[in-house]
């Protein structure tokens, strides 16, 4: 077990696929020297040569449309996209190629793609830095959708992200990368969760809270608050953002029955009401109130200065918790 | 002969390493032509001993293609207007371009097409039920890529360019002198992917070959709407070098198209072809040409007809005998008849077909709706099965 940041977690990870399959290469905007911005790719391209640890010219559709040419030769692209803001110019090549080629061919070309997007706010950055445009892509058959949320996970995901042979959008949440954690690296990927599985990581009876990436964090802390109030706040954290795991939501619904969903994303059309309406549909009678969405605003990410309103924290999602358990709240007197 | 016209002025006698017209690619906007329109064979310095081993059966044998192919197209046009297919991407007029440069591919090689190249998938070995699948609706992909080493048709203009240039990169990483074409039209050139796809060639030198047909109409828009420069000056400012080539001229096609692999398979880098050809018929089959386009130019054209061309060159060399004439046109009815009775005899996917593939593994939201579909359509009482796909 050896402690590690979130960046170097990733670093080893990667480090792991790139000797264990020589069908792996790492492609991206100064992933090479510089070892990415966030120095995510740090050392490798000096351990394993420019041909595979590739500086790639300054163009996102490029980028991906050329990872698409090589899956079709039988490499393992691992593409880095610099900022969540960044990956529009891929968006085509994504949606159109990566996500349907499998489909298109019915099975006979397969897409092991790996995306990673370093995603989310609260590092006071300029516009197109801090969003979180998960739900295009979980909107988008085809394509799997993970999110990690801790140093171990970011370690055993990438691995397995890399391994799959469906394609695979891999967030970050960049304000983590240099958050520390145990790291097991002698796990063994086999037997280590599916990627597609999400986990309880703090037990509870009274509400369930779904969170995933940058705010697994605050969604724990919260629990631990509600806690000295006597609350029990089970929380999940997704992994899988596309399918979501929903037998392990339904299972801590059914026990609770008050959910709240939280992400950084916008409110309407996310993943939060997707979360909403699934649960709805399947544990109806287990609920005792509306599920609560605590989320980012439905405006373009605001700037820094402002963004502390617009990203949920421990108090808004402990005033969400409160509304689910129908305790006083910011909102009390306007609930339908 | 056109080997004895070849072998003028040439000082190579077969194409090969360091030959001259490695280095001296550019046709510096001069359209390369080695058989006028007139079917006469024109002499060139350069590129004549690129075309030197196709003799007199060859020349029979590219006719033939070219006649086939165009009987494939009139064929599925009228299996369109008859309902049997949804839709149909004619390629009349262009049969020079596709059968000259995919006679030119190896078999590992591989080519990444848009959807207009039946021709190309015709040449590389595809089936006739394969070539019609996509269009009759039954599938969105005809032949098995990875079988004759041609991609599926693609749709999204110019898409398909970044695919070559990657696959190419690979074939670097591989260290394999397997060769990579991409096909794409003029209004394609405006698209960002094949500008992206020129930077990656050029960056990594990758052996990727750009083969552009012009073929002046991207739908309704004319080819001066997409670029205010011919289009084989554009590579040259991403260091590609071009060749600008007449695309009905089947030999001349050819010769470029060897040129451009040959430098691919020698670490020479990516190449760009503009083959200038002229779409005769419409876009496809939903669409009206005359509407936007002025008759008169269509006749022109008409007179630059790629096969007629090659008639007459066949003709003048005493080639286009009532044997030859007689053998293209029994194979080419054979291959209308083949196309036609494997289009009507093709099995229509089932209603579960619709969940497969999405993805490799097993996926829960997939599994779910398609037992949740499964079970609706059980209240039909209907046999639900998987078919074929």
């Amino acid at each position: 077990m050896s402690k590690l940041t979130f960046a170097r977690a990733i670093n080893a990870g990667l480090r792991k696929s790139l000797e264990n399959d020589p069908k792996v290469v790492l492609m991206g905007e100064d992933i090479g020297s510089l070892g990415g911005v966030f120095r995510v790719t740090d050392g490798l391209q000096k351990d394993f040569g420019k041909h595979r640890v590739i500086d790639s010219p300054l163009a996102e559709s490029g980028i991906i449309g050329t990872a698409v040419g090589l899956a079709y030769r039988g490499y393992r692209p691992v593409c880095e996209i610099q900022f969540d803001g960044f990956i529009y110019p891929a968006f085509d090549q994504i949606v159109s190629q990566v996500a349907k080629m499998h489909y298109r061919t019915q099975g006979r070309v397969k897409m092991p793609i790996t995306i990673r997007v370093p995603f989310g706010g609260g590092i006071g950055s300029p516009e197109h830095h801090s969003e979180s445009p998960e739900a295009y892509f979980t909107h988008t058959s085809g394509l799997r959708v993970v999110a990690v949320s801790n140093p171990q996970d970011a370690y055993t995901m990438i691995q397995q992200a890399i391994a799959s042979d469906d394609p695979v959008l891999y967030f970050e949440p960049k304000r983590r990368y240099h958050d520390k954690g145990d790291v097991d690296e002698t796990i063994d990927l086999s037997a280590a969760l599916p990627l597609d599985k999400a986990a309880v990581v703090n037990s509870g009876s009274d509400v369930t809270l779904v969170a995933y990436g940058p705010l697994v964090k605050t969604a724990k802390d919260a629990a631990m608050a509600a806690a000295d109030e006597g609350i029990s706040v089970e929380v999940i954290d997704l992994r899988s953002l596309a399918p979501v795991d929903y037998p392990v939501v339904e299972a801590s619904v059914r026990k609770t029955g008050r959910l709240v969903i939280t992400h950084e994303a916008g409110q309407s059309g996310g993943l939060g009401a997707e979360i909403a309406a699934s649960i709805t549909e399947r544990c109806f009678h287990y609920l005792e109130s509306a599920p609560v969405r605590i989320t980012g605003f439905d405006v373009p990410y605001p700037y820094s200065k402002l963004e502390m309103h617009h990203l949920p924290d421990l108090d808004r999602i402990l005033d969400g918790v409160d509304r689910a358990l129908g305790r006083p709240n910011s909102l009390s007197g306007l609930e339908g | 002969m056109l080997t004895d016209q070849a072998g003028k002025g040439v000082h190579h006698d077969t194409p090969g390493p360091g030959h001259s017209a490695q280095n001296s690619l550019r046709t510096g906007g001069n359209l390369l032509q080695l058989v006028s329109p007139e079917g006469e064979r024109i002499s060139h310095p350069e590129f004549d001993v690129w075309v030197k081993d196709i003799g007199d059966e060859q020349l029979c044998s590219l006719y033939e293609d070219m006649t086939v192919i165009r009987r494939i197209d009139a064929e599925a046009t009228a299996l369109q207007r008859q309902g049997e297919l949804a839709l149909w991407p004619p390629l009349l007029g262009q049969e020079a371009a596709q059968i000259g440069s995919s006679r030119s591919l190896r078999d590992d090689d591989f080519v990444f097409p848009s959807y207009r190249e039946s021709g190309v998938a015709y040449v590389r070995g595809a089936h006739l039920s394969e070539i019609a699948r996509v269009w009759r609706g039954n599938a969105s992909y005809g032949w098995d890529p990875l079988r004759i080493n041609l991609a599926t048709p693609q749709i999204i203009i110019g898409s398909q360019s970044l695919h070559a240039t990657g696959y190419a990169m690979g074939v670097q990483l591989d260290g394999a002198n397997t060769a990579v074409l991409a096909y794409f039209g003029d209004g394609a050139t405006s698209e960002g992917d094949v500008n992206e796809a020129m930077v990656f060639a050029a960056s990594y030198q990758a052996p990727v070959v750009f083969f552009c047909q012009n073929n002046h109409w991207a739908i309704s828009e004319p080819v001066r709407i997409q670029s205010h420069v011919q289009l084989a000056d554009r590579p040259t400012g991403f260091g590609i070098p071009s060749m600008r080539v007449d695309g009905n001229d089947v030999l001349a096609v050819m010769a470029a198209t060897r040129v451009a692999l040959d430098r691919a398979r020698k670490g020479g880098g990516p190449t760009f072809i503009e083959a200038v050809t002229y779409r005769m018929g419409p876009h496809t089959t939903a669409d009206d040409p005359t509407r936007y386009r002025d008759p008169i130019e269509l006749e022109d054209w008409a007179a630059k007809d790629p096969i007629l061309r090659l008639r007459k060159l066949l003709e003048a060399k005493g080639l286009l005998t009532e044997d030859v004439e007689g053998r293209v046109k029994a194979k080419a009815d054979a291959v209308a008849a083949e196309l036609r009775a494997s289009c009507i005899d093709m099995p229509d996917p089932q209603p579960l077909d619709v969940f497969n593939h999405v993805y490799s593994t097993p996926n829960s939201w997939i599994e779910r709706q398609k037992d949740h579909y499964s079970r609706y359509l059980n209240n039909f009482n209907q046999p639900v099965e998987e078919g074929a796909l």
